[in-house]
């Protein structure tokens, strides 16, 4: 008894331990020299969370868990060593998917147990498992049909179809009521059949939740969609965590539950949209008339690129502004390469990274560190949008939408007041694209349409390696 | 500061509130008591988790994302209990894939957040 207690003791104490050092460890994540350091001392509480838990007085046997782990392991770390960088926002998409499920089947379990075994769960407990299970299944959907698009075997294109918010409507609806029925039966254990009837389908309607809920999404707006399905997993893994009394779950689920909701605000803000409109908008799939309000009797200017290495090699200040068609070029490496060349001519080159450009949040960012760009040459919205008429050059890289400046001058854009790089305002502008295409809001960007606008068609990546090879040659 | 300050403030309005609720309902109040700290640790966790992360810069968005998905793979401690305990065997089975699931995000997350932060490098000075 007494050796229980001294073990029940030694386990809360790793608890907390580890509550701290994930909190610590997040805190390391606020500046990048501290960060690798704060994700190792994480990494430790895990461990002593782990090892806190295997010596729970509960458990019985160990094969089980064994197996677990082993699995787990052999599946795990290949996909953390070898996952390239480029595949990141899918990568994220499914671990998602796999946080949820391992709550989903905890929720499930702990309802079939306390059925069986302890007459009922009881309203609070009840609670805690129904929203588990709601968010923790629709989470598991969701995040799969995000990780199918990312990945390219979805259409990234919004799949809608007629009377699809109502059927929506109806299922979400669906699913909430009988959350709150299970909630109001389950009370003294005597639900009977009918409260695992009841069960079974909230669950089913959660699954089908995450697919509807994410099927008319288009592919930019995935920065949202990832960022909220974080906050879900992160919600009902805290859930968790008031189903079986266990502080820990709730507060490592409370902080992820905190990171997905900023992420997913700041990234609404940054498309000047609400939360709302993005999960029920179905944004770029209506090509809307407001592109009617076209390029006509407007042209272009396309230049050769030897023409824009004569315009790089000789720049002073050079501001390259990466968006997603970097990302689907691998033109990365090019980029960095072409910075170093005009760094060695004695200019200077800076990135500026608009909080959507890619497809989840910090996107760029991380491809340019993969390809050893300095992080002090990355530089958000606002720390370089007044830098845009001090430099002779920008350089936009398969980014769109998020230079358009439509998004301030004309009120009747679908893009207003959404805010965006001040591309314009640099002395000259080159346009790195494949071709003519609109981005994401189906709209014609009048940047490209100005005087000071050159147009450089073509793969990003074989255009600036050509680039390079010019300007190596001035 | 300001937002401590209401997360305090609200973290006593729930406890006021459902503390009042107790006097009615037919639940022991020990139970309540339990669930009223869980609700303040949540609470808590929530508003610093709030404090710090609103300071990650854009840069390490990504970088964000991976940990904290690593770090509520946090759930493998409830799926280990469930696989190990003296429950039915199914029960011991779901918690087993449970287990794995887990595993997966802390193993896996915790690789890749690590890979990707040492990326991150900042100018080398001249020689």
């Amino acid at each position: 008894m007494i050796d229980q207690q001294i073990g029940a003791l030694f386990v809360q104490i790793a608890y907390i331990g580890a509550s701290a050092a994930f909190i610590l460890g997040l805190r390391g994540l606020t500046k990048p020299d501290t960060a690798r350091r704060g994700m190792q001392l994480a990494a430790f509480g895990m461990l002593l969370a782990i090892i806190g838990t295997l010596l729970n007085h509960e458990i019985v046997s160990y094969e089980f868990i064994i197996i677990g782990l082993v699995v787990g392991s052999a599946i795990g770390l290949p996909m953390g060593l070898l996952v390239p960088m480029t595949a990141m926002p899918q990568r994220i998409a499914i671990s998602h998917m796999f946080g949820a499920l391992a709550v989903t089947l905890v929720g499930i379990a702990e309802f079939l147990h306390s059925r069986e075994y302890a007459g009922g769960p009881g309203v609070i407990k009840m609670t805690a498992i129904g929203f588990e299970t709601l968010f923790g299944a629709l989470t598991i959907t969701g995040s799969f049909m995000a990780f199918g698009k990312l990945q390219g075997f979805i259409s990234g294109q919004p799949i809608t179809f007629p009377g699809q918010k109502l059927i929506n409507a109806a299922v979400f609806f669906g699913a909430v009521g009988l959350y709150i029925a299970l909630v109001a039966t389950q009370s003294g254990g005597s639900g009977g059949d009918s409260g695992l009837i009841m069960f079974a389908v909230m669950t089913v309607l959660a699954l089908v939740i995450g697919v509807t809920l994410v099927l008319p999404i288009g592919g930019a707006d995935m920065p949202v969609v990832v960022s909220l399905l974080n906050s879900y997993a992160g919600l009902a893994a805290s859930a968790t965590g008031f189903a079986i009394g266990n502080n820990i779950l709730i507060v490592a689920g409370a902080l992820d539950g905190a990171s997905g909701f900023i992420l997913s605000i700041l990234m609404s803000k940054a498309m000047n949209r609400s939360f709302a409109n993005v999960l029920f908008g179905a944004f770029g799939g209506e090509k809307t008339a407001v592109a009617a309000k076209s390029a006509e009797g407007l042209t272009t200017r396309s230049v050769t690129p030897e023409d824009a290495a004569m315009r790089i090699g000789y720049a002073r200040n050079v501001i390259i502004v990466p968006g997603y068609g970097m990302a689907v070029a691998q033109a990365q490496h090019a980029v960095r390469e072409l910075a170093e060349l005009i760094e060695k001519r004695g200019g200077r080159v800076r990135f500026a990274i608009h909080p959507v450009a890619g497809r989840m949040p910090g996107h760029m960012n991380v491809l340019l560190a993969e390809a050893n760009v300095p992080y002090d040459h990355l530089f958000d919205l606002d720390e370089i949008n007044e830098e845009f008429h001090t430099c002779d050059v920008a350089l936009v890289l398969g980014a769109n939408d998020v230079t358009n400046p439509a998004a301030k001058n004309d009120p009747g854009s679908p893009i207003y007041g959404m805010p965006i790089l001040n591309v314009q305002d640099a002395e000259q502008v080159i346009v790195v694209k494949r071709g003519m295409a609109t981005g994401f809001a189906g709209i014609e960007n009048e940047l490209f349409y100005l005087d000071k606008t050159s147009m450089l068609f073509g793969d990003a990546k074989s255009v600036l390696s050509q680039v390079v090879t010019e300007v190596k040659g001035l | 500061m300001t937002a401590l300050l209401t997360a305090l403030g609200a973290a006593a309005a729930i406890i006021a509130a459902t503390s009042g609720g107790t006097a009615t309902a037919a639940v022991p109040t020990t139970l309540i008591d339990a669930q009223i700290v869980e609700v303040y640790v949540f609470l808590l966790a929530a508003f610093t988790g709030f404090q710090i992360i609103t300071k990650v810069p854009p840069l390490l968005h990504t970088p964000l994302m991976a940990a904290t998905n690593a770090i509520s793979a946090i759930s493998l401690v409830a799926s280990i209990v469930i696989a190990g305990a003296e429950r039915p065997l199914y029960i011991n089975i779901m918690g087993m894939v449970a287990v794995a699931a887990a595993t997966i995000n802390v193993v896996g997350g915790f690789v890749i957040t690590d890979r990707m932060l040492k990326m991150f490098k900042k100018t080398e000075a001249p020689k």
